[in-house]
This record gives C-alpha cells, sequence and structure tokens, in this order.
C-alpha cells in the first residue's frame, strides 16, 4: 500500500535530480535571504554556484544544536513571522530550549511523511489509532493525530497518562493502533496485566508505532511476544518537524522519503562522510521546510543508512534503528557505552523484566556503572544460591558485552520507576 | 495428615519499610505469623514465613503486586536433650538428603526446626522411621 506512489517507487535518478534541485533552491534562497546560512557558507567557502549535484552537499557547512539554542527563539526564522502557523518548543534539558516554527506548507510536509509511513504500515480509514505521545508543546501528539486524520483513520487523542482510562478506552473504541513511547507501552502492558486485560486477547490492538526514544531489537520481540501486536520503529524529531518516518511491513529499517530529507551518516569525529553500512552519526538536510533551514545538521542520533533495495517497492534511502545519541553515550573507565547496548543484552535474558535503571557513579578516579534490574515473578527463587547465580549471569552478560565490569541489583517487579513521556533510565551521579 | 507445610519464600528489596510493607498485608487479613527467617544479599533479601493460613496470606500479598513463593518444608520436633539434632541431621545424611536451609522456633518447651530439603517426601518417610516427631501442617 502507498499513499503516493509516483514519488515513493520514483527510479533513484529521477530522485537525485529532484534532491538536487530542491538542494539548490534552497541553498540559493538562503544564502541570499538568511544571515545566519550566509556567514556560515562564507566561512567555509562555499557559493550555492558550487553545488553542481546532490552529492555536493558535502560541500557544505554543519549545522549544530547550538546553532538554535543562540538563535532562540526566532533568529533563525526565514520566514516572515505572520507566515508561521505553529511553534513546538523541545524540552531543552541542557541549556536553553529550542523553539521550531511552521508554515501551513511545512505542516503539509509533516502530515504527508506521516500519511506515507502509517499507510506503509497497514494503517487506514479501517484502523482507530490512539496517539499516547503528549499533545501541546512536544512535537509527537500533535503529528500523529494530523498524519492519522490524513489516511482517514479515526484518531484518539488520549495523550499520556492516565493508563487506566487509556486501557479502558482501547478496548472499548475497538483500537486498532497505538501511537507512544516503547517506554510508555511497556508500562501500559503492566497496567492492563493488573486490571486482567490481555492485550492479545480483550483488545483489537493490531499495530504499535514506538519511537522518540531509542530502544532495542530485543525490546521489539518481547513486547511483540508478549501481545502479539506488530510493532514499527518510528522517527523524527521536533527540529525536524517532529515523528515522521517510519518501517514499512517489511521491517528492515526506516525509510526516509527522498523528497522530504536528505540523509548522511558521519564519523562523528573525522567528520568524513560514511558509506552504506557504516554506523556514525547522522547528518540530516529538510528539503522542503520554509520556516527555518536544516541544512547538513548534526542530529547526534546514532544509526547507519541501508541502500539495499527494499521488497516493499519504495525506492527511499532507509536508516537502521537508532542506536542512541551521540549525547547519551556515557564514557566508563574510558570505555564508550551506550545504554542501548545494555537494553539489548538485558532484554535477551528471560528471567528480566521490562524495567531497568542505570547509575553511574565516581569513587576516587575510578567509574562504576550500577543496574539495577527488576527480574519476573517467576524467576524468583527461595533459594538464595540461584539468585546470587542469577545476578552473577546478568553481569557476565554484561561485561561480555560491554567490556566492563557492571554492578547488578536484583529488584522485585514494580519498584523501578515507570516513565509516560521518555525514559530517563541513566544516572550519571559523576562530578568531574 | 500431611507433615509437609507450605512456607510462604517472600522477595523482599533491601530498603527501609519493605518488611513493614509485608508484614502490614499480613496484619489486615488477620494472619498470624507462627515463625520466620531473612535470608539477605546487599539488595535483596528472601523472607522465609510459617503462617497459620498460608493460601490466604499467598493470595493476599499476590493481590499487592508482592513477588510471594509457596515452598515445602518439614518441621522437626526437637526434644530439649542434647543429641537431639544430630539424629535429625543425621537420618537425612545417610539418606544423602541434602538440607537447602533451616532455622529454628521455640516456645515454652517446645522447639521446632523447620527445614527445606531437595526431597521433603523422602525426609519425612526418613526421619518417621527414626521415630523422630514431624509438625503436621494441622498443627501450625
Amino acid at each position: 500500500m502507498f499513499w503516493n506512489p509516483k514519488i515513493e517507487c520514483m527510479p533513484q535518478e529521477e530522485l537525485k535530480k529532484l534532491q538536487y534541485e530542491e538542494l539548490k533552491t534552497l541553498i540559493t534562497k538562503l544564502y541570499e535571504s538568511n544571515q545566519f546560512y550566509r556567514e556560515r557558507m562564507d566561512s567555509k567557502g562555499v557559493k550555492p554556484e558550487d553545488i553542481k549535484c546532490i552529492e555536493d552537499i558535502s560541500k557544505l557547512p554543519f549545522m549544530f544544536k547550538q546553532d538554535l539554542r543562540d538563535n532562540y527563539p526566532t533568529k533563525m526564522f526565514t520566514v516572515p513571522n505572520n507566515q508561521i502557523v505553529r511553534y513546538h518548543v523541545s524540552s531543552g534539558t541542557t541549556g536553553k530550549p529550542t523553539l521550531v516554527g511552521y508554515t501551513e506548507n511545512d505542516i503539509g510536509y509533516w502530515t504527508e511523511a506521516l500519511a506515507r509511513s502509517l499507510t506503509s504500515a497497514g494503517v487506514g480509514p479501517e484502523d482507530v489509532l490512539q496517539v499516547c505521545y503528549g499533545y501541546g508543546l512536544f512535537t509527537g501528539g500533535l503529528g500523529l493525530h494530523y498524519g492519522g486524520e490524513k489516511v482517514g483513520a479515526t484518531v484518539l487523542p488520549a495523550s499520556t497518562g492516565n493508563s487506566e482510562r487509556q486501557i479502558e478506552l482501547m478496548i472499548d473504541l475497538d483500537v486498532t493502533a497505538i501511537a507512544c513511547t516503547p517506554s510508555y507501552f511497556i508500562h501500559l502492558m503492566d497496567v492492563a496485566k493488573k486490571m486482567g486485560v490481555d492485550i492479545r486477547k480483550d483488545t483489537k490492538l493490531r499495530v504499535a508505532f514506538l519511537g522518540a526514544e531509542p530502544w532495542s531489537e530485543s525490546m521489539k520481540k518481547k513486547i511483540e511476544d508478549e501481545t502479539g501486536i506488530e510493532t514499527f520503529d518510528i522517527y523524527g524529531t521536533s527540529e525536524q518537524a517532529g515523528p515522521m518516518f517510519t518501517e514499512c511491513e517489511c521491517h528492515n529499517g526506516i525509510h526516509i522519503p527522498s523528497d522530504i530529507m536528505y540523509v548522511e551518516v558521519i564519523d562523528p569525529d573525522t567528520e568524513e562522510v560514511l558509506g552504506p553500512g557504516q554506523k556514525g552519526e547522522l547528518v540530516v538536510t529538510m528539503l522542503k521546510k520554509e520556516a527555518f533551514p536544516l541544512v547538513r545538521y548534526r542530529i547526534k542520533d546514532m544509526t547507519e543508512i541501508i541502500t539495499e533495495p527494499c521488497p516493499c517497492g519504495r525506492t527511499s534511502p532507509r536508516i537502521a534503528r537508532i542506536t542512541g545519541r551521540a549525547d547519551d553515550m556515557l564514557i566508563i573507565r574510558g570505555i564508550n557505552v551506550f545504554p542501548s547496548q545494555i537494553e539489548y543484552t538485558l532484554m535477551q535474558i528471560p528471567q528480566v523484566g521490562d524495567q531497568y535503571m542505570i547509575y553511574v557513579t565516581r569513587d576516587g578516579a575510578l567509574d562504576n556503572m550500577k543496574i539495577q534490574v527488576e527480574i519476573k515473578p517467576e524467576a524468583f527463587s527461595d533459594n538464595m544460591d540461584e539468585m546470587l547465580k542469577l545476578r552473577h549471569h546478568i553481569e557476565s552478560a554484561l561485561k561480555k558485552y560491554l567490556n566492563i565490569a557492571v554492578t547488578v541489583e536484583l529488584k522485585a517487579p514494580g519498584e523501578l520507576p515507570r516513565f509516560e513521556g521518555k525514559a530517563k533510565r541513566v544516572i550519571d551521579n559523576r562530578v568531574i | 495428615m500431611s507433615n509437609i507445610i507450605k512456607q510462604l519464600s517472600i522477595f523482599v528489596n533491601n530498603e527501609p519499610g519493605r518488611l513493614a510493607h509485608i508484614s502490614s498485608v499480613l496484619k489486615e487479613c488477620g494472619i498470624n505469623m507462627r515463625a520466620f527467617n531473612l535470608a539477605e544479599s546487599t539488595e535483596f533479601g528472601i523472607l522465609r514465613a510459617i503462617v497459620d493460613d498460608p493460601d490466604m496470606a499467598y493470595d493476599a500479598l499476590k493481590n499487592k503486586g508482592i513477588v510471594v513463593k509457596k515452598t515445602d518444608v518439614i518441621g522437626v520436633y526437637l526434644v530439649d536433650t542434647p543429641g537431639a539434632l544430630f539424629d535429625a541431621a543425621d537420618a537425612l545424611g545417610k539418606a544423602s538428603i541434602n538440607i537447602e536451609y533451616g532455622y529454628a522456633y521455640s516456645y515454652k518447651d517446645k522447639a521446632i526446626f523447620f527445614i527445606r530439603v531437595d526431597d521433603p517426601e523422602k525426609a519425612v518417610e526418613v526421619i518417621g522411621k527414626e521415630g523422630i516427631r514431624l509438625v503436621s501442617e494441622s498443627e501450625i
């Protein structure tokens, strides 16, 4: 199923031509009218006429999150304020928040991207889509809302929280699709269980769009095995517009519509552009954005580009599951550790439940990592030896995968914090 | 009359107030604890308890989301003379029955040794043959 077959299945060569035309128009306009971007280009000695094909994009300078903060609130905008139809504000956990503005067309392409994504996952007019992303300043709720309505689905704007009511509505309204963070979905699974509701038998839930935070392949498997639903990884950040891109029914990477966004992956240290299949930092260029530019933006998400043709017929490149943010990377005794690696390892151990917390401390000159893990009720043994063996088993599995020794603490189900929005599972208490 | 006693084994996080929470659940249902023992590691403990109504206590704890299991143990009456523990332990040892853990309870002139063994049924048989008295389920 395609929303826009002409563009989604366009031959590579035509797509490249299209991307080149969009980029050239964008850069020319920016150079002429946007002081920030002209100065950035001049500092690198690049002129719009130096861009002669889409690959020339690598000549252009990067943009950083800090640029958005430095130009807060609207100094980066390229259209007069009367053309802005909406603002969203990102949470800004470090320093100033970032403001994103949208023209009517920006909302249109955002919605178009989601309409293509939802259709590729088989969601259409017959579906009831429960949107449990936050509505408000966060882009998740309204983004999925518009996308859902666009494909003709019935949208239930449930937002986050009030989880028992979420489950009741899911049953009463025959909800077939849901969109939320993976950690909130796991929380909903917990709540359903406590209410005596079996998601597999008592609801019509068929698909879930989970994203807005990194999650692992083994977490996906666990959710699918327990609930019998099909999960789709969804990607998109507020700078790009909001959640926009998903996997198709083939589940082999997130499709990135070539006419909307151009993706590169670079080595974060050398800034060299990497080839398909090489893991690095994602760099994005929004080709159609009007309100404010995003050219070679260092989004800090770690992934790789997949270019092998997808059996679904879409010709766009894909990106692999986001394995973490460059910012999330922890350096423990000199070794790089991504929280997603810890999750991946934990979720493969059958006795381990869905929740974990990571604590990092520094004692003297030594970093220590402690991981609290909820175990499943059925993994509990009356025999202390067995319990200590389980703890040791988890510690060894982590050590083997991460190459650092960690301390594991076993916790009873329900003891660790639950998250309704983005999960915050890493507490770094190091004072450096 | 069964000599196999249902013990409750409860997973307890090693944090202030956890034991109080568990005992308050038992108090609310009017459950009386006859004997208990706590085994601990750094972050968690295993509370083992002999209560007057294990089935009801099990359901009440489970409903509160507490991780609980029923485990079979046996209770050996120890007479107040030197060597009483030896007789019971020796009988089990000779029959190659392994004691995982045990804890004692004494009240006035009575002493009971609750033990978890790898084969409770065989243990009942072996100890019975030695003429040592076992606690029956109905006595709890």
